[in-house]
């Protein structure tokens, strides 16, 4: 099967500045990819490398098998990408710019498409409004619009819900899930982890231009070993046998570290055994960005050792 | 074909929008120039034998606004995409570089022939221009404008800014229209500023589209003709070059 982005040993500089060290990267069609990382550790690099906006220093990228170079032409049919940066074109109606787009692509009749993305992103009554009359939000939309006019198999969004409110990243992701159903493949980068954790199948994280993590959403959730407790206690102090257990204490909150959840058990029981009363318990799901700050913070340590 | 087209009718739709900027303004400012330079020179300059000066301006007029407007047109789109970002739906998109070439350029062509005929439909209505070969004048107007367009691009790519622009635009492209004997034949000038003259290659789009309308010249149209032509060839080689090796756009 021929992946939908194949990256090899990419690397980009800018001057003195190396921002993607040796990238190498699969992702198969179909998938819902999240592609995390800080700022400045070389998505949106990558991302315009895939895209033919940055062209890399070394190393090849295709998108379903075209070199994003040599077959810059079908990859970029192939690809929708949404750009980062909130650009339009001032002179144009949001209709009038999903239709020079389509041209772009070679598409001449394709109003009944735009007219659904339109409806999807909820911007029926916005059409025939000029671009320069928008606010952020419904400009925001139309880019994600303009990435879809030419229904590329593969759609690339950067950082889509930055300073976006809660109904449009709704809408927005409802669009986006009902797209990866229909077979689209996806790729996102995001600040919001939650977002990445709930909709994305497979994550990579890039860390001063490497990858330094790459798996499924799941694996990397469940390396982080153990769980946690969250108690409240009456009286508010914690038995000594427990105190080997605590990560951390706050507001009257005791956080407790476990390898497994049968060891609650036990902690419940030298409680009860020090009349100890517990007034509320939470349990503590490992999520993503328990992962995420833990593999950034031990790829650091690893560097100063 | 599409994909220029659609970018061909972009680049047309913006100017075209705002053409009380685009069109309409340069037409009056060139009509200001004919009023004030045919008011104090009339009496006293004759270009050809025969010819009253005013109506020697006129062609000269025309062309020295084609060729601006030309330029104009692609360099202002280009860098306004650039400083705005939304030049990155076109680099997105599959338009190859020579698809994006020839719709900058022709864009360019249609806003210089637009100028042009509307200041010399103004022109037409006050003064009797004899035109004596309208190939010549169009072959010429076509060439000059497509050059300056070809120039456009390769400003508008250059620049990072604003003001660099306009630093093309006013060191470089004004003087040598204005240089380039609009104003005047260059037989003249003393012959210092003759041979430099010949070393302008505005000079010749200006002469060989002048020959289009009295027959007469300051040198010969056929000259002109290989001249500008190779000055077209030259500047779009180098435009190719900047546009397929994504000089300044493409990081």
């Amino acid at each position: 099967m021929t992946p939908a982005i194949e990256v090899k040993q990419m690397h980009k500089r800018f001057g003195a500045v190396t921002a993607l060290e040796g990238i190498d990267l699969e992702i198969n069609p179909g998938e819902f990819f999240a592609l995390l990382g800080p700022n400045g550790a070389g998505k949106t690099t990558l991302i315009h490398i895939l895209a033919g906006l940055t062209l890399a220093s070394s190393g090849s990228a295709k998108v379903m098998g075209h070199d994003v170079v040599t077959g810059y032409r079908e990859a970029r049919r192939l690809l929708g990408v949404v750009p980062q940066e909130l650009v339009f074109d001032p002179f144009f109606t949001v209709r009038e710019t999903l239709v020079i787009q389509s041209g772009y692509y070679g598409l001449k009749k394709n109003d009944s498409w735009i007219d659904e993305i339109i409806h999807h992103l909820d911007l029926a009554d916005k059409a025939n409004t000029n671009m320069r009359a928008l606010s952020g939000g419904m400009k925001r939309r139309v880019l994600v619009a303009q990435a879809l006019v030419h229904k590329p198999p593969v759609i690339v969004l950067d950082e889509p819900t930055a300073g976006v409110d809660v109904e449009l990243r709704q809408a927005l992701w409802r669009f986006i899930k009902q797209l990866n159903r229909d077979g689209h493949t996806i790729v996102l980068t995001t600040h919001y982890l939650d977002e990445a954790e709930a909709l994305c199948n497979r994550v990579a994280m890039l860390k001063q231009g490497k990858v330094v993590a790459l798996d499924s959403t799941q694996n990397l959730i469940n390396s982080i070993s153990g769980a946690s407790v969250r108690l409240r206690l009456s009286p508010n102090t914690l038995p000594a046998v427990l105190q080997p257990l605590l990560t951390s204490q706050a507001d009257g909150y005791y956080v407790l570290t476990v390898k497994e959840y049968s060891e609650i058990e036990g902690v419940l029981a030298a409680l009860r055994r020090a009349q100890v009363q517990v007034l509320e318990m939470q349990l503590l799901q490992p999520d993503l960005e328990e992962v995420f700050v833990k593999i950034m913070g031990s790829t650091e340590s690893q560097e100063a050792a | 074909m599409t994909g220029f087209y659609t970018l061909f009718y972009k680049e047309l739709l913006r100017f075209w929008k705002v053409s009380f900027q685009t069109v309409l303004a340069p037409v009056l400012t060139t009509l200001l120039y004919l009023l004030i330079f045919s008011h104090v020179l009339e009496d006293h300059v004759q270009a050809y034998p025969g010819v009253a000066y005013t109506v020697f301006l006129i062609p000269g007029l025309v062309m020295m606004a084609v060729l601006q407007n030309a330029f104009a047109n692609s360099s202002s789109s280009l860098i306004q995409s650039r400083v705005t970002g939304n030049i990155v739906f076109v680099l997105l998109s599959p338009l190859s570089y020579r698809e994006i070439f020839l719709a900058y350029v022709l864009a360019s062509v249609a806003r210089g022939l637009v100028v042009g005929m509307g200041v010399y439909l103004v022109t037409l209505g006050f003064f009797e221009v004899p035109l004596r070969s309208l190939p010549w004048a169009l072959l010429f107007a076509l060439l000059g404008s497509a050059l300056l367009g070809a120039l456009g691009v390769i400003a508008g790519i250059w620049a990072e800014k604003f003001d660099q622009l306009a630093a093309f635009q006013n060191f470089i492209i004004l003087p040598l229209t204005f240089l380039s004997g609009v104003f005047y034949s260059i037989h003249s000038l003393p012959p210092f500023w003759q041979s430099l003259s010949h070393f302008n290659p505005f000079f010749y789009m200006i002469d060989g589209f002048r020959y289009g309308f009295f027959g007469v010249s300051d040198v010969s149209p056929y000259f002109s003709f290989a001249i500008v032509v190779t000055c077209f060839l030259a500047v779009s080689w180098l435009t190719l070059q900047m546009l397929k090796t994504g000089y300044k756009l493409r990081h």
